[in-house]
C-alpha cells in the first residue's frame, strides 16, 4: 500500500478516537436517562440500539426529530449536550482531515505516488531527461514531435509547471526534484525495462556528472549521454565509460573549423543533424584568412585550436589575457571600435564575437559591421531567451550552446546509424556531398528533413520481415511508395544500408534487401509514419509491393488462402 | 517509558477484561451477560484498533489485524441482539444469546492473541 494511505491514518487516530469516545458518552447517557410515555409517566430509557440509531443521525446533523416517541425533559437536557459534543467531534475530524490534504508534505508523497505509478506503467520504450532548462526543452520537444516517450526530472518546480502547460503529444510524467540524488532517478524509472538511455543535459556539471556515475553503477546497460564542459570533468565522465560527453563548445569549434575547410560537407552535415522538421538553416560560408576571436575562456581555445589547423589566422581580444605572453593578442573587450582597429580589423575577413555575455556579444558583432560590413560575424548566443536579440541582427553564423547539444542527443539518440554514415563521409568530396545536400533540402518544403533508422526486423517491420523469409524478393525502391497511392514515390533518401559489417552508401532503389538490413532514412515525420505502416501491415506491405487492395480480416485471409489449397486440389 | 505503549497497552487488555466479563457465565442465560459490558467492550476495541491506524511495523500491522477481528465479532453480537430484541421481536431467548455469547467469544480469542502479542513485543524489547 503507499505511504500516502498510512500517512492519511497516522494523522487522522487522534480524530478517530475522539468521534468514538462522544458516539460513546452519547450512547451510554442516552441508555441511563428515563423518558416519558403518551401519558406523561415515566418510561425505560432508549436501548442501546434505539440511542444509537438517534446519535448517528443527530451527530451527523440530519435530525429526523425525537424518534420513537417524544422525549422526556431529562432526555432533552442530554441530547442537548451530546448534539455539541458531537459536532466538536465531527468538525475536529474534518478539519483535520482538510488541513492534511493541504498539507505541503502530504502533497508532496501524493505527487510522487502518483509520478512513480505513471513511469511504471510505461509501455513503450522512453528516455529519461534530467533537467529541463533551455536544452532539455528542445530535446523534450523533438523527442515530442518525433513520437518517443520521455520522463523528465526537473530540479526548478516553475520549470516543471511550465511543462504542464506545454502541448505535449504524449502524457510526460514530470517529477521536480534534483537529479543528482540516485533514489530520484531510480523513481524515474532508472531501472524499468522499457528505459533506453538517460540524459544528463543540466547546466551544472557536477550534476551531470553525478548522474552518469549513478546510471553506471545502478544499470550498466543504460546508455548515458551527458554534457560537459571543463576538461577534467569530461576526462571523469570518460573514466565512468559515459557513453556520449557532448561540450557544445568543441563541437561548434569543429563545426566552424569544417564550415571553413569543406563548406558543403559541412552544409550536409548542418542539414543531417539539425532537429527534425525545423526551419532549413542558412548556409554558411565562413572566409579564410585573418579573423578576429572576441573572448578568449573555454570557448576561445577550443576554437583556437580548431581553427589554426585550418588555415585561419587569429588574433585575439580578451579582458584578461596579458599580449606579453600570448602572441597576437590584445587586453580588452572588442565592444570599442580603437581595440578592433588595433587587432587589424581592416585587414580581418571574419569575427568571432564569443564572451560569456551576450550584450557584449551583440555590442561586439554591431560595432565590427559598422566599421566593415564586409565582415563574416560569427556571435555566441548564451541564453536562448536573447534569441529575438540575436535573430534582429541576423549574424553569419549564431552558435546556440543549448541547440547543439539538443541536436547532438537527438541525432544519436535516435539515429545511431548516423554516426557511421557521418564517419564515411570523410572521404566524400566537395561535388558529391552538394548534390546530396541539395536531395535533401528538396525533401520537405523549407524544412528539415527527419534522420531515423530502421532495422528489417520481426518487432520493427513485421510484415516486410516476414515477406523476405518466405523468400520474397523486394528491391528497395519498390517499398518506397507512398501506402495511399502506390503510383507516387514516397519523398525519401536512403542515406546507408547496414548488411552485418558491409556498409553501402546511398543504395540504388533496385537494391535487393535482405531480413536483417538497417537503414538510415531521410525523410519528412509523415514519410516516416507512411513507411513504418508499409512495412509492418502485410495488406499495406502488397499493396505497395503489387497494388492489390486485400481485405485485412483474419477469417478472409482464411477464406483466401483455403480456396487456393483447394483449387489446387481440383 | 513510552506513553504511546503505556496506552495502546492498556486498551489491549481492557478490551480483553471487559469483554472477558461479558462472556463469562452460562452461555444461554441473559442474566449472566450484561448488554453494558458488551457496549463497553465494543468501544474500547474500536479505540484500540484506531491507536494502530498508519502504524507500519510488523508488530504493529498484527495488532491492526486482530484489533480489527475483535472489532467484526463484537460488532455482529451487537447485530445480533439489536436484531433479536427491536427486529424480529424475538426477545433475548436463549438461542439468541448463546449465538451474541459465541460472537463474543470469538473476539475475546483475539483479544488474547493481542494480548499475547503484547507480551511477546514487551519480552523481546531489551531497553
Amino acid at each position: 500500500m503507499n505511504s500516502a494511505f498510512f500517512l492519511v491514518l497516522r494523522r487522522m487516530r487522534v480524530p478517530i478516537i475522539v468521534v468514538i469516545v462522544i458516539y460513546a458518552i452519547s450512547v451510554f447517557g442516552l441508555t441511563l436517562v428515563p423518558g416519558i410515555d403518551a401519558e406523561g409517566k415515566a418510561a425505560p430509557p432508549l436501548s442501546f440500539f434505539h440511542a444509537f440509531y438517534f446519535v448517528s443521525y443527530t451527530a451527523t446533523t440530519i435530525g429526523f426529530g425525537e424518534i420513537p416517541t417524544a422525549f422526556s425533559d431529562a432526555q432533552r437536557m442530554w441530547v442537548t449536550i451530546s448534539i455539541y459534543l458531537t459536532v466538536v467531534g465531527w468538525s475536529y475530524s474534518i478539519v483535520t482531515l482538510i488541513a492534511l490534504l493541504q498539507d505541503k508534505g502530504f502533497q508532496n508523497t501524493l505527487t510522487v505516488n502518483r509520478f512513480s505509478r505513471r513511469v511504471r506503467q510505461i509501455k513503450e520504450p522512453f528516455y529519461l531527461v534530467c533537467c529541463c532548462g533551455e536544452t532539455g526543452n528542445l530535446i523534450c520537444e523533438t523527442l515530442d514531435r518525433t513520437g518517443h516517450a520521455f520522463v523528465v526530472i526537473e530540479k526548478d518546480e516553475l520549470r516543471v509547471q511550465e511543462l504542464d502547460l506545454q502541448d505535449f503529444k504524449t502524457d510526460t510524467p514530470a517529477l521536480a526534484a534534483d537529479a543528482s540524488n540516485p533514489d530520484n532517478l531510480l523513481l524515474a524509472g532508472l531501472k524499468h525495462p522499457k528505459c533506453r538511455a538517460v540524459l544528463a543535459v543540466t547546466n551544472d556539471e557536477e550534476t551531470n556528472l553525478a548522474v552518469a556515475i549513478a546510471v553506471r553503477l545502478l544499470n550498466p546497460s543504460l546508455a548515458v549521454i551527458a554534457r560537459g564542459r571543463t576538461p577534467s570533468v569530461t576526462a571523469n565522465m570518460a573514466s565512468f565509460g559515459t557513453d556520449h560527453i557532448i561540450n557544445p563548445f568543441a563541437r561548434f569549434a569543429e563545426h566552424l573549423a569544417l564550415a571553413v575547410a569543406a563548406p558543403e560537407r559541412f552544409r550536409l552535415i548542418e542539414l543531417l543533424t539539425a532537429l527534425p522538421e525545423t526551419p532549413l538553416p542558412e548556409p554558411h560560408r565562413p572566409p579564410r584568412g585573418q579573423w578576429i576571436l572576441c573572448g578568449y575562456g573555454r570557448f576561445g581555445h577550443f576554437l583556437a585550436d580548431h581553427l589554426r589547423p585550418a588555415g585561419i589566422e587569429l588574433s585575439i581580444i580578451d579582458p584578461e589575457c596579458d599580449p606579453e605572453q600570448l602572441a597576437n593578442s590584445i587586453n580588452g573587450h572588442g565592444t570599442e571600435a580603437h581595440t578592433l582597429r588595433q587587432a587589424g580589423i581592416e585587414r580581418a575577413s571574419g569575427i568571432i564575437a564569443g564572451s560569456d555575455n551576450d550584450v557584449n556579444n551583440l555590442s561586439i558583432a554591431v560595432t565590427a559591421a559598422e566599421l566593415k560590413p564586409s565582415l563574416f560575424v560569427v556571435a555566441r548566443q548564451n541564453h536562448n531567451v536573447n534569441g529575438p536579440l540575436f535573430a534582429a541582427y541576423g549574424a553569419d553564423f549564431t552558435m546556440v550552446p543549448s541547440r547543439i547539444v539538443a541536436q547532438e542527443c537527438i541525432a544519436i539518440l535516435t539515429t545511431p546509424l548516423l554516426a557511421a554514415f557521418l564517419n564515411l563521409l570523410h572521404d566524400r568530396d566537395e561535388a558529391w556531398s552538394s548534390a546530396l545536400a541539395g536531395r535533401l533540402q528538396a525533401l520537405g518544403s523549407g524544412l528539415t528533413p527527419a534522420v531515423w533508422g530502421l532495422k528489417l526486423n520481426i518487432s520493427e517491420a513485421q510484415a516486410a520481415y516476414r515477406a523476405l523469409m518466405q523468400g520474397r524478393r523486394i528491391a528497395l525502391g519498390e517499398i518506397l511508395r507512398d501506402g495511399t497511392d502506390r503510383s507516387q514515390p514516397l519523398p525519401a533518401v536512403t542515406l546507408l544500408l547496414r548488411r552485418e559489417d558491409q556498409m553501402i552508401l546511398l543504395p540504388p532503389d533496385d537494391f535487393p534487401l535482405a531480413p536483417g538490413d538497417e537503414l538510415l532514412i531521410a525523410s519528412s515525420l509523415a514519410a516516416h509514419r507512411n513507411l513504418e505502416l508499409t512495412l509492418h501491415n502485410p495488406s499495406e506491405l502488397d499493396y505497395v509491393l503489387t497494388g492489390h487492395e486485400l481485405t485485412g480480416s483474419w477469417v478472409s485471409h482464411w477464406l483466401a488462402a483455403r480456396r487456393k489449397t483447394t483449387g489446387h486440389r481440383s | 517509558m513510552n506513553l504511546e505503549k503505556v496506552i495502546f497497552g492498556f486498551f489491549i487488555v481492557l478490551a480483553a477484561t471487559l469483554n472477558f466479563g461479558f462472556f463469562i457465565g452460562d452461555i444461554d442465560r441473559p442474566e449472566l451477560h450484561h448488554i453494558y459490558e458488551l457496549a463497553a467492550a465494543l468501544v474500547v476495541s474500536l479505540i484500540a484498533t484506531a491507536l494502530k491506524f498508519g502504524d507500519r511495523t510488523q508488530i504493529g500491522a498484527i495488532h491492526l489485524s486482530t484489533s480489527l477481528v475483535a472489532d467484526l465479532q463484537l460488532i455482529a453480537a451487537a447485530i445480533t441482539w439489536a436484531v433479536a430484541v427491536h427486529i424480529t421481536g424475538e426477545g433475548m431467548t436463549p438461542s439468541v444469546m448463546s449465538s451474541v455469547v459465541s460472537l463474543s467469544g470469538g473476539a475475546l480469542f483475539a483479544n488474547i492473541v493481542s494480548v499475547i502479542i503484547l507480551i511477546i513485543e514487551t519480552v523481546m524489547l531489551r531497553r
